[in-house]
């Protein structure tokens, strides 16, 4: 779960770690009141969960009533690579000296939380990282025994930040690793922690993502989850605890377990065809999970045809036939006449193969392996019309 | 010979009073596993269709000496229970349990390194382990294997079953199949189990399949490379999924320019190892590799 910038700082605050003060708005209205209220120049910022907003003009200064109002104005609403900006930060701005890099976050590799840390900051740290990895300190933290200050105090050594800022910078690493060791984060970024002319150590922006399996520990972070740019659809479907993300394409997808999902998703692209969403119905589907699932998939009016790949382990393939016919009840005309290619193996085959071939539902096209279904499905969702395609339409 | 569990298999099931933990404790135990009891808190004494049950894993130890446990708890007690049955003594650790936390699974790991170096954790959020003929413990369907020498470590349960199952079909079956879970911490990493592989007699060649996300495909490479004799035929998913965005399991999620299909396949590849653009191609080429009919084509 990824936070937005003031969500990110209002986490830092709480752990003492030292932010600009601010407001965040979603109207003009609000957001000159808020500048008068920090005090100019504040510093207008689009908050959206994707990095160069600056380069796309997301964030500027403005040095009095007008140029607030102004910014204000021409950033809410603006689409910066798909995301609109529907929130504000208004910050006061700050003067800067100099421009750190701190972060923590989780190496699956060395499976050890691993502390970063730069002068080179105010950058992309993946750009500092390949030339100049010298100026990149990493350090690995024993998760049992948490970040010492003597540890922070070497990182910000080791990495020159400047003499009369040591302790500073060793505080916030202290304060960022307890910010992501108590808020059960996955990822915590500071770009840039600033130092400023009075030598304060301050998190200028903030990149923080938090595990969605820990919230049951975090209640007061549950409504962090920024449900405004969420996809519609990805909402409903967590509400209703389906794994589904939405995709480019016109191909519905349903399979069960995410690893057979993302292996469907690649046979489609494979065969020329182009996936509208990933679903994993999960283990153990029953009927009624399935019937949610295909309205899911439906919600997306760009699916021209829809693949089921089901290999049964836990999941039985009679439930997900019975699921299916009872869904194709509920359906309108119009999407009666999206195509559904099912392919069913695994436990119970036969007898979800049986079900479905009574029902006799009109336009749904059986598939023996799941080559031929992702064949199947790209041929139909090109032309719908011609029923029983085959393959060879792919390219 | 098999990997991990076999006919010596003593197992021990934390969370067996559960609706799914007893299900497929009972399903282990008609496919031959070797059953020994069960742990739920203030439920000792009780028996689960004649299983016992223990209120501890020091308890169950005592009594019934399990050398396997299978974690089948809610996540938030999961974390607790594989480091219990760690203390107690158990040597393999098998976690069915899926959304971990996965600071609690740091926790573990780093616990079981420090205090426990004998206890060995597969999983969490993974099918289990089963060695065809021999054991089963977990979730995998066993109808689909039978016994033979090819090994499979996988991150994914049904993508197991697809591979697993179309090579059953060309005629060659399976000395043991591990999945060691989508989780960003797992126990145990592809390179833990291909070394076990390249150490079991029955074991001829290892299919791989792995998914985004991570580095522990390209560690695995490397490993392959340098210290494994048999051959190793891979599978990858995700190839068309998109930057920053969880596919399903916790730990398939690609960030930035790190742990794309694309990138894993090419170092596999650098390092010799043959990759299948499908889980079907992956199939026919361990068939091919293993000298058998090729399986039909893609």
């Amino acid at each position: 779960m990824d936070l937005l910038e003031y969500q990110g700082k209002q986490l830092f605050a709480r752990h003492g770690l030292k932010v600009s003060s601010g407001r965040a708005v979603t109207n003009v209205d609000d957001a000159v009141a808020a500048a008068g209220e920090v005090g100019y120049p504040v510093v207008v910022k689009a908050q959206v969960l994707i990095g160069g907003r600056g380069k796309a003009g997301g964030v500027k200064l403005a040095s009095d009533e007008a140029e607030a109002r102004e910014h204000a104005t021409d950033i809410l609403g603006m689409d910066i690579r798909g995301h609109i900006v529907r929130t504000l930060w208004i910050e006061h701005a700050s003067d800067i000296a100099s421009e750190y890099y701190a972060s923590v976050l989780l190496d699956r590799s060395a499976k050890k939380p691993l502390v970063m840390f730069s002068v080179e900051g105010g950058v992309d740290i993946e750009e500092v990282a390949e030339k100049t990895p010298e100026k990149l300190v990493r350090s690995h933290v024993d998760p049992l025994a948490g970040l010492s200050r003597e540890q922070a105090v070497q990182i910000a050594t080791a990495g020159e930040a400047d003499a009369d800022v040591i302790d500073g910078v060793a505080d916030a690493l202290v304060a960022l690793y307890e910010v992501w060791i108590q808020e059960d984060a996955t990822l915590a970024e500071i770009n840039p922690l600033i130092v400023t002319p009075e030598r304060d150590v301050r998190a200028l922006d903030s990149k923080v993502s938090l595990d969605g399996n820990a919230l049951y520990r975090h209640p007061e972070n549950q409504e962090l989850s920024d449900a405004e740019n969420e996809d519609p659809i990805e909402r409903r479907a967590k509400e209703e605890g389906v794994q589904y993300v939405k995709l480019d394409g016109d191909i519905g997808i349903l399979g069960n377990g995410a690893g057979l999902v993302m292996s469907t998703l690649d046979v489609v692209a494979q065969a020329g065809g182009s996936p509208a969403n990933f679903l994993d119905a999960g283990g153990g589907s029953d009927a009624e999970k399935i019937e949610q699932a295909v309205q899911l998939i439906l919600a997306n009016h760009a699916v021209r045809a829809v693949l089921f790949n089901i290999f049964g382990g836990i999941t039985r393939c009679d439930e997900v036939a019975t699921g299916l016919i009872a869904a194709f009840g509920e359906l309108g005309p119009e999407e009666k006449a999206i195509p559904f290619v099912v392919r069913l193996d695994g436990t119970n085959d036969a007898e979800g193969r049986r079900l479905l071939s009574e029902a006799n539902l009109p336009n749904v096209h059986p598939a023996a392996t799941m080559n031929e279904a992702a064949e199947k499905v790209v041929a139909l969702a090109a032309h719908p019309a011609e029923g029983h395609a085959g393959a060879g339409v792919a390219g | 010979m098999a990997v991990l569990v076999d006919k010596d298999t003593r197992l021990c099931v934390a969370g067996i009073t559960g609706r799914e933990g007893s299900f497929h404790t009972l399903n282990n135990r008609t496919y031959g596993t070797n059953v020994v009891g069960g742990v739920t808190p203030g439920k000792g004494g009780q028996d689960v269709e004649g299983i016992p049950v223990f209120d501890s894993w020091a308890e169950a130890m005592s009594e019934v000496r399990p050398n396997t446990a299978m974690i089948f708890v809610p996540p938030r007690f999961a974390a607790d229970a594989i480091l219990e049955a760690a203390a107690a003594g158990v040597a393999l650790v098998v976690t069915i349990t899926e959304g971990i936390p996965a600071h609690d699974e740091l926790r573990v790991y780093n616990t079981l390194l420090r205090d426990h170096p004998g206890t060995r954790l597969i999983g969490p959020n993974c099918p289990g382990i089963l060695s065809p003929g021999k054991a089963n413990v977990g979730i995998i369907p066993a109808s689909f294997f039978k016994p033979g020498n090819v090994g499979v470590v996988s991150r994914s349960g049904t993508l197991t079953y697809q591979i697993g199952n179309e090579i059953a079909q060309a005629g060659f079956g399976c000395s043991s199949i591990v999945g060691i879970g989508g989780d960003p911490v797992p126990g145990s990493s592809f390179v833990d189990v291909l070394a076990l592989f390249e150490e079991d007699g029955e074991t001829e060649l290892v299919v791989l399949s792995g998914e985004i996300g991570g580095s522990a495909e390209e560690e695995a490479a490397e490993y392959i490379d340098q210290s494994m004799s048999k051959p190793v035929v891979a599978y990858i998913a995700g190839f068309t999924a998109p930057a920053g965005k969880q596919m399903g399991h916790a730990g398939a999620i690609v960030s930035g320019s790190a742990g794309t299909a694309a990138a894993k396949a090419e170092a596999l590849e650098a390092h010799g190892v043959r990759v299948g653009r499908t889980p079907t191609e992956a199939a026919s080429i361990a068939v091919e590799v293993l000298g058998g009919a090729s399986a039909a084509p893609a």
